[in-house]
C-alpha cells in the first residue's frame, strides 16, 4: 500500500477567501505533487466584448478584480486609445498614475492583512486594514467610490483632483507611511513572521524566469521585471527603480509588497508635485478601426495583458485578458512540492492569488 | 517586539477606529456615488442614459414619456449623469437602504405642456 494520500485544498478554505481548488498529494506531511483546478467563479466577461458597445466595456472590464480595477480600466483604455490613435491629456496621464498607485497600496495592504491572517496573525490583520482605510478614504474622496472607482475613460479621465484634495492626500499619504514604518519594523523582524517565511517556497532566478512569473513574484526571486520602467501613463516623467530581492523565498516576496507601498506612495507624492493643469480627456468619435493590439501594465499582482481585436464597429470582435494570478500559477505549482502541508496556505498567499482575476 | 509595544499604549489612550454603526454613521463623501434619480418634471426622454449605461439599466420611452429604472442591476458608475443633456439626472450621496424584495423605479411624466403648446 501507497503511503501517499491526496488532501484537497479549496474550493473553500478559511484561508482564501476564493475558489481556487488545489489537488495535493502528500507523503508523510510533505507535498510531493499539486494538481490545480480552477473553473469556480468563471463570468464570462470577455465574451460581453461582443455585446456591449466599446465605451461601456470599461465599466465591464473594471469588474474583472475587485482590488486592481482601476489599472483594467486603464490597459483597456490605453489599448483602445492605442487603436485609435487618441492621445491622452497629460493630466489625465498623472490622474490615471496616481489613481493606479493608490490600489497599488491598497491592494499590497489587504494582502498583507491576509497573508498575517493565514498564519494567525490577527493583530496585523486589524492594523493594516486600519491603515488601509486611509487610502480606501483617498479613493472615496476623489473618484465616488471606494472600490471600483470607475474614472478612466477611453480618451482620458472624468474626474480631476484639485488643489485642495491633493493637499489633503499628501496629509494622508504622511500618516500612512508613518503607521506602516511602525509596522514595517515590527512584520519584517518578526521572530514568527520569519520562521514561516524565511526559506520557504524558493524560486530561484532562473525558474521565475522560465516558468513567465511576474510581479513581486518575479521580484522577489531577483527578476528585474516592473512594467512600469517601460513608460506607460506617467511613469515616463516619474524617477523610480523597480525593486528586486534576490532571496526569492517568501519572506523576499514580502519585502518587495512593503517596499514597493513606500514606493508607492513617493510616486504619488512625484505625480502631485509635477502635475501640470490641463484637460483631463479629449473627445473621442467614431468606433476603433479594424485591427489588433496589445497593452500591458503593471498591476499591484503583476504584468496584466490585454489583447483587443476590432472589427471597425462599435464592438469588438475579441477581447483576451491575461491577469498576473494566471501567470503566477505555474510557478507556484513549482514551489509547493517539497513544502510542508502547513506551509501550503501561507505558499498560497504569497503569489497574492486573485482567482477572480484568474477566471474572468 | 517592544515596538509593538509602543502601539498597544497608544492604542489602549486611543478610541476605537470603528464607528458603531448603525447609531453612528459615516458623513458621506461630497462627490459619493449613492443612487441616482430623476426630476422627471425636466426630462426630455432622450434616451441618452439608456444608450450609455453599460449596464443596461434605464429603460425610456418617448411615446408614453415613461423613464424605468432598475436599481437593482445599477452599477452606479455615473455615466449618465454625465451625459444627460438637461442634467436632471443626479447621484445621491446616500446609499439606498436594504430590501428584500427587488422592485423597479418608475416615473411618468402627467404635463399639459403638450396641450398647452397645441
Amino acid at each position: 500500500m501507497s503511503d501517499k494520500s491526496t488532501i484537497p485544498f479549496g474550493p473553500q478554505h478559511p484561508v482564501l477567501p476564493e475558489p481556487i481548488h488545489l489537488k495535493l498529494v502528500v507523503e508523510d506531511e510533505k507535498v510531493v505533487e499539486a494538481y490545480p483546478a480552477f473553473g469556480f467563479v468563471h463570468r464570462g466577461l470577455e465574451t460581453l466584448a461582443q455585446k456591449k458597445d466599446f465605451n461601456q466595456m470599461v465599466y465591464v472590464v473594471e469588474r474583472v478584480c475587485g482590488i486592481c480595477s482601476c489599472m483594467h480600466g486603464q490597459d483597456y483604455c490605453e489599448a483602445i486609445e492605442e487603436l485609435m490613435g487618441i492621445e491622452v491629456p497629460v493630466r489625465a496621464e498623472y490622474l490615471r498614475t496616481i489613481w493606479a498607485e493608490l490600489h497599488r497600496i491598497h491592494s499590497h495592504l489587504l494582502w498583507l492583512g491576509l497573508f498575517a491572517d493565514a498564519f494567525g496573525f490577527e493583530n496585523l490583520f486589524m492594523q493594516t486594514w486600519k491603515i488601509r482605510e486611509k487610502i480606501m478614504d483617498i479613493l472615496e474622496a476623489t473618484s465616488g467610490n471606494r472600490v471600483i472607482i470607475s474614472v478612466n475613460i477611453v480618451g482620458g479621465v472624468r474626474k480631476d483632483i484639485n488643489s485642495e484634495q491633493a493637499k489633503w492626500i499628501l496629509k494622508e499619504l504622511d500618516e500612512v507611511e508613518r503607521q506602516l514604518k511602525d509596522i514595517n519594523d515590527v512584520v519584517m523582524n518578526n521572530y514568527t513572521v520569519k520562521q514561516r517565511t524565511v526559506g520557504i517556497g524558493v524560486l530561484t532566478k532562473e525558474e521565475a524566469y522560465e516558468l513567465g512569473a511576474t510581479g513581486p513574484m518575479a521580484k522577489g526571486s531577483g527578476v528585474d521585471l516592473d512594467l512600469r520602467t517601460t513608460g506607460y501613463a506617467a511613469y515616463k516623467y516619474l524617477d523610480f527603480e523597480p525593486i528586486v530581492e534576490k532571496a526569492g523565498d517568501s519572506y523576499a516576496r514580502n519585502l518587495v509588497r512593503m517596499r514597493e507601498i513606500f514606493q508607492s506612495i513617493d510616486l504619488i507624492r512625484q505625480a502631485l508635485g509635477k502635475m501640470p493643469e490641463g484637460e483631463i480627456s479629449v473627445p473621442v468619435k467614431g468606433n476603433p478601426p479594424a485591427g489588433e493590439v496589445i497593452s500591458r501594465l503593471e498591476q499591484s499582482r503583476g504584468e496584466v495583458v490585454y489583447y483587443i481585436k476590432s472589427n471597425g464597429t462599435k464592438f469588438l470582435d475579441r477581447l483576451r485578458i491575461r491577469t498576473p494570478t494566471f501567470a503566477n500559477i505555474p510557478a507556484l505549482l513549482k514551489i509547493l512540492p517539497g513544502s510542508h502541508l502547513q506551509d501550503v496556505p501561507v505558499l498560497i498567499l504569497t503569489i497574492d492569488p486573485c482567482i477572480s482575476c484568474t477566471e474572468r | 517586539m517592544l515596538d509593538m509595544l509602543k502601539s498597544v499604549f497608544s492604542n489602549l489612550s486611543k478610541k476605537p477606529v470603528t464607528r458603531m454603526y448603525p447609531f453612528e454613521e459615516r458623513k458621506p463623501f461630497d462627490i459619493n456615488r449613492g443612487h441616482l434619480e430623476n426630476n422627471i418634471d425636466e426630462c426630455i426622454f432622450c434616451g441618452m442614459c439608456q444608450r450609455v449605461c453599460p449596464s443596461n439599466c434605464i429603460k425610456v420611452d418617448r411615446k408614453s414619456s415613461v423613464w424605468e429604472y432598475d436599481p437593482f442591476e445599477c452599477v452606479l458608475c455615473g455615466v449618465c449623469v454625465e451625459k444627460c443633456p438637461k442634467k436632471c439626472l443626479k447621484l445621491d450621496v446616500h446609499y439606498r437602504s436594504c430590501t428584500d424584495k427587488k422592485y423597479n423605479i418608475h416615473l411618468e411624466k402627467h404635463d399639459d405642456s403638450e396641450k398647452a403648446g397645441a
